[in-house]
């Protein structure tokens, strides 16, 4: 009779422990199994099975003591909840956050728009600085979802700022070089802002840069999705209402579709927050696929590019192409590690990563190589140091992520070491992004 | 008389791995040694063990395994690694100098209070 109670209030107990996700089903085995030698131990001194119960659950201390520790412990597993239970008002509250964000960039992009077409603007201005309308909004959506301290807030501002006089006030000469480099720089420089945003101003914290790292990931991913689901959209629109009013739809779209770009910039934000679990059990798949693809790839690239030598004429794109490759590889590898369990010991997958990272690190010195080559023949130019700057920054990360991951799979590293390098290594891509964007178009006179 | 909690949580590292030094355990072991060294003074909240040895695990300083007890019962083994062992040597400089320091200061003033 006892026994059967004692069972039911050790399975509540254990539904306890569960509830909220920070404990897992091992754990909880653990927990449970610790719970019952007390139990046990304690009966054995005299105490009825319920007394026993009661006194081992005490001292096995709060339930929402424990999660809370096992929470703090395991960040991984709670990024995988969905979001936490919390009243329906709630939610409402957050859909019309979203909403009001993303409203707000889609009519700064009109605006943005407006600007372009008065005297003295350009398309070169518009394409410049189309993300300053869009990525300091996503930045205030998470400093008020995150209540940031107006001190935090206000540093992230005058940044913003300082970013968006820089670029306005730079004095480009007519489709100058490092003006296009500024346009792709810009957006990840701001990019970085809604990171620092994003972790509530909490930007030592490595376990929060692997936050953001997860969050950026997972954001693309999503972005990809919804304007996929856009695309067909648009498309079928066109399709449906040519016949019928031929300029009339020509005109709408070209409205909706920077709007709904800029918009879906915060949707896809607010997805990643709010239905974490769905892409964190796609992500994994999608690395699994494309990481042993890639280390093909890379691997025969390199053997050819062995073979055949690096002496031929490059192209002076080919070093940009490169640059994206490593980038890429570069966002398996940390996707791979923020999605693998900490706890597990080197895998399969580790291997594979190591070979596409060491794939990718040999075709690119060959690369690098033959374009020192050139760059002694024809000097610096914006392009090129921004090419081999972002090349260099990448071949170091990617070097000491090789190290590692060969110290994990020889058994002498942890998986954590391979981590903390790729958190810490993120003010170092910053800091490239805003030399690139503040400090190269005045040495290079603006050409 | 019950040990201050911040005192407790910095203990708690070095003497997990202290005594995994001493063989494989696992946690309801680990805290009955516990209760047994401090003879009841270092007061734990014996869920708490288990997050930190897990942290242990993350940082490498201990590995775990699934076995079972005599009884058949699961249970999850700890066993101090490379990295724990020199983990504990660093500890335990930084207890001794601990221990000196204030050794020194409570040495000279308790024996004239003492006389």
């Amino acid at each position: 009779m006892t026994v059967a109670l004692v069972e039911t209030r050790i399975s509540e107990w254990r539904a306890a422990v569960l509830r909220g996700g920070a404990v897992a089903d091992t754990d909880a085995d653990e927990l449970e199994g610790h719970l019952r030698e007390q139990i046990s131990d304690l009966e054995a001194v005299g105490l009825a099975g319920d007394e026993a119960f009661l006194v081992a659950v005490k001292r096995l201390g709060e339930v929402h003591q424990i999660t809370a520790e096992f929470a703090r412990e395991h960040g991984e597993r709670l990024w995988k909840q969905l979001a936490m239970p919390r009243p329906d008002d709630g939610r409402l509250r957050s859909t019309v956050t979203m909403l009001a964000f993303a409203a707000v960039t889609a009519v700064l992009i009109q605006l943005a728009r407006v600007l372009t077409a008065m005297p003295g603007a350009s398309e070169a201005w518009f394409v410049r600085d189309v993300s300053l309308f869009v990525l300091p909004v996503l930045a205030a959506y998470f400093a008020l979802v995150r209540r940031m301290p107006g001190r935090r807030a206000l540093v992230l501002v005058a940044i913003v700022g300082v970013l968006a006089l820089a670029v306005n006030l730079f004095p480009f000469a007519d489709g100058a070089g490092t003006e296009i480099l500024v346009a792709i720089h810009l957006p990840v420089a701001l990019w970085f802002v809604v990171g620092a945003a994003y972790v509530g101003g909490d930007i030592r914290a490595s376990a929060r840069r692997m936050d953001f790292i997860r969050f950026t990931g997972e954001w693309a991913i999503y972005y990809a999705l919804i304007a996929l689901g856009g695309g067909v959209l648009v498309g079928l629109t066109i399709a449906v209402l040519t016949p019928i009013a031929p300029g009339a739809v020509e005109q709408v779209i070209t409205w909706v579709l920077p709007s709904g770009a800029a918009g879906a910039v915060i949707v896809a934000a607010w997805l990643v927050e709010e239905k974490k679990s769905v892409i964190e059990n796609l992500a994994p798949v999608l690395t699994a696929i494309f990481t042993p693809l890639f280390a093909v790839m890379l691997l025969g690239s390199a053997v050819v590019y062995g073979v055949v030598g690096s002496g031929q004429e490059f192209d002076r794109d080919l070093l940009f192409v490169f640059d994206l490759l490593l980038l890429v590889v570069l966002g398996l590898v940390v996707y791979g590690i923020s999605a693998r369990d900490g706890a597990r010991g080197a895998g399969a997958m580790d291997a594979v990563r190591l070979v596409a990272v060491v794939a990718a690190i040999a075709l690119d010195v060959l690369v690098l190589a033959s374009m020192f080559e050139r760059v002694g023949e024809f000097g610096f130019t914006a392009n090129r140091v921004a090419a081999l700057g972002l090349n260099l920054v990448l071949l170091v990360n990617l070097t000491v992520t090789a190290w590692l991951t060969a110290r994990l799979l020889t058994g002498r590293g942890q998986a954590v070491r391979v981590e903390r390098w790729q958190t810490g290594y993120l003010p170092v891509f910053a800091a490239w992004v805003a030399v690139v964007v503040l400090a190269l178009p005045p040495i290079f006179g603006f050409a | 008389m019950n040990i201050d909690k911040d005192l407790v949580a910095a203990m708690a590292t070095p003497l997990v791995l202290a005594i995994l030094v001493q063989g494989t355990s696992y946690g309801y072991a680990i805290l009955g040694r516990v209760r047994e060294l401090s003879g009841g003074d270092v007061e734990w909240t014996d869920g708490m063990l288990y997050p930190l040895l897990h942290r242990l695990e993350r940082l490498g300083y201990i590995g775990a395994e699934w076995g079972a007890s005599p009884e058949g019962r699961r249970r999850r083994y700890y066993e101090i690694t490379e990295a724990g062992r020199a983990q504990l040597v660093e500890q335990r400089t930084q207890w001794a100098t601990a221990n000196r320091t204030l050794g020194a200061l409570w040495g000279q003033t308790a024996s004239p209070a003492g006389a």
